[in-house]
């Protein structure tokens, strides 16, 4: 096994630069793919690892999304005009300033979304169960209607940014499919890394049982932000990277879109099993092409395929893929009784 | 000796039951101090007092000569006072080592700490507890399939690997097969001389009680009854009826 993981990984990885030639007409949602691993794996840092089913983590790829775009544009222009003027042509960009921008824009939107959730957190940690989902969704709602009445960064009309620089649009969707696959790659690493630590173990406390974690003197509150904080960077990125490759968003539809993705991560991490890091990668790679499928083949009847995938998720199937297959197959996720333990406790997979 | 918790004057109720009413009370440093009476005395309403679980209506609780009867359950917990549950409290789903080692003390750990692997002296020394208690064998068994009486012994193990200064145990005893209670009263006692941590224990086993505490308090109708040392008690008419009359 020991010998088998690293090649894994690297075949993985592998298979992860290859994708984009392989299957080079799919480009463009093998980069919405990743949108969907990117969420799903952050939404589980709260949701599964730490029981606080958070329904408003879209807040973060929306504000993440408008953050990447305000810096971007406002390095080189008024905010104010540019907007004004709603995309018509009379901005240009060099192609170091759109770089530039963008990167600068990327690094705002993780970092202020990392303040935001901790903020936020202060207000709605107070709140457990379904309480927290509910006031956590009216928050992405409320953002959402903030946003579309804000008219500096465009109003309801949202934002058009400057197109990626040449000719070739190829160019285009291999630059987004590898920005979002190096963030989604970083995000892997970082999580695997991260369940293995004293922190999960504490956050995973909290889901378990947060009064008895409380009465243990562990920073209940504290660890919570940090988590949610956490996950909140790489959400702002992730939106970050979206507004750039969509080019032209609007607040409501796309940026703070709370039914759409706000929805859709939830119930990847739901079928790929809560609580595990390959849980929500599988979740989000079977919903999504689910989801391909039917808005290819079942033209009209997509959402109501749609929703019986949820409802049947939610239903009949909540301890998803991962959950499923560690109660037929519980050696594979390490069950032992007397054996000697390992030095490191192995996150579970 | 110093008094390491005092309690004094604290009152409180639920809505009209008058579950503390003017309850005074001192632990030792270093002791083992016993808390008995009748069900529904009050006993577990003055250790939720204690440790922050819910406000009281009046009177002061200090630790440490420190006043904590405004502070949260978290920040009591930190300062090195803890308790276990009357109903056990242990995170289920969850094998006996994990547990254990949940249970570490955050308090004593920077963030940057927080953010590293368990060591192998963690792992050693949560396998020690473990065998302290008699769960080693049990240790990578989910906890939730445990049984009462186990799980309240890990509970004890989780308390220990705390590192508290004080620790207010509700029950011990209860669920435990009476052909462990000795053994446990051992344990007790060892966790009170070797780890030096000072005891304060709510029991109904008498003989369990009159041989380790040092110190009794008895209360009855919500009202201290009684205190003194094991024999005085044991003398005591007042305590000798309270416990007749609940019968
Ligand atoms: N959360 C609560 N709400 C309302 N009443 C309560 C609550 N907790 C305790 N009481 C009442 O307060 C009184 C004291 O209860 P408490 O649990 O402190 O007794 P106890 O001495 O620990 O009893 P036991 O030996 O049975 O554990 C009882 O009359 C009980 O019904
Ligand atoms: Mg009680």
């Amino acid at each position: 096994m020991t010998i088998l993981r690293p090649i894994f990984y690297l075949a993985l990885l592998a298979f992860i630069v290859a994708a984009p030639f392989i299957a080079p007409e799919f480009r463009t949602q093998l980069a919405t793919l990743w949108i969907f691993i990117i969420l799903s794996m952050t939404w589980d840092m709260t949701g599964g690892q730490m029981g606080y089913n958070s329904l408003g983590n879209i807040l973060f790829y929306g504000a993440g999304m408008y953050i990447a775009a305000v810096v971007g544009i406002a390095i080189v222009y008024n905010v104010g005009e540019y907007t004004n003027a709603a995309g018509g042509g009379i901005y240009k960009f060099t192609d170091t300033q759109y770089f530039l921008g963008m990167a600068l824009g990327l690094v705002a939107a993780g970092v202020l979304c990392a303040g935001i959730a901790w903020i936020l957190g202060y207000l709605l940690f107070g709140l457990r169960g379904p309480y927290f989902a509910i006031g956590t969704l009216g928050a992405a709602i409320a953002a959402g209607e903030l946003v579309s009445n804000w008219e500096w960064v465009g109003g309801g009309q949202g934002i058009a940014l400057p197109v990626y620089p040449g000719d070739d649009y190829e160019n285009a969707k291999l630059f987004f499919y590898y920005l979002f696959a190096i963030v989604g790659v970083i995000l892997f690493i970082f999580l695997r890394w991260f369940y293995s630590t004293r922190f999960a173990a504490a956050i995973n406390a909290i889901r378990d049982d947060e009064e008895k974690a409380e009465a243990m003197g562990l920073h209940t509150l504290r660890y919570k932000l940090i988590t949610w904080s956490i996950a909140a960077f790489f959400v702002g990125i992730a939106g970050g990277i979206s507004g750039y490759q969509l080019i032209h968003f609007e607040p409501l539809e796309t940026a703070f879109q709370t039914i759409n993705l706000g929805i859709f991560m939830v119930v990847c991490v739901l079928l790929g099993g809560k609580g595990t890091l390959w849980g929500p990668i599988i979740g989000a790679i079977l919903f999504h092409v689910v989801k391909e499928v039917t808005w290819n083949y079942l033209l009209g009847w997509q959402w109501v395929a749609l929703g019986a995938l949820i409802v049947i998720t939610v239903v009949y199937f909540q301890d998803g893929l991962m959950g499923w297959l560690a109660r037929v197959k519980p050696e594979w996720f390490g069950e032992r009784v007397m054996e000697k333990p390992d030095m490191v406790a192995e996150p579970a997979e | 000796m110093t008094k390491i918790i005092e309690v004094n004057n604290v009152s409180k109720s639920y809505g009209g039951v008058k579950a503390n009413t003017d309850i005074s009370i001192e632990v030792q440093q270093g002791g083992i101090t016993g808390l008995i009476g009748p069900n529904g005395s009050g006993k577990t309403t003055l250790f939720n007092s204690i440790v922050g679980y819910h406000p009281i209506d009046s009177g002061s609780i200090r630790f440490e000569g420190k006043e904590i009867s405004k502070m949260q359950v978290q920040d009591i917990a930190r300062l090195g006072l803890l308790r276990t549950f009357q109903q056990t409290r242990i995170y289920g789903d969850m094998n006996c080592v994990e547990n254990m080692l949940i249970s570490m003390p955050h308090r004593k750990m920077t963030i940057r700490e927080a953010f590293t692997t368990n060591t192998r002296a963690d792992h050693d020394r949560a396998e020690h507890l473990l065998d302290f208690v008699g769960l080693y064998e049990k240790r990578f068994l989910r906890s939730g399939s445990l049984s009462f009486g186990q799980q309240k012994l890990l509970e004890f193990a989780m308390a220990l690997m705390n590192e508290p200064t004080v620790l207010l145990l509700d029950e011990p005893t209860a669920g435990i097969n009476p052909t462990l209670i000795n053994g446990l009263i051992d344990r007790l006692k060892r966790a009170n001389s070797e780890f030096g941590i000072t005891l304060f224990i709510i029991e109904h086993n008498m003989r369990v009680i009159m041989n380790m505490a040092d110190s009794i308090y008895c209360l009855a109708h919500g009202e201290l009854l009684a205190s003194g040392t094991p024999s005085e008690i044991q003398g005591d008419q007042r305590v000798v009826d309270a416990y007749l009359g609940a019968h």
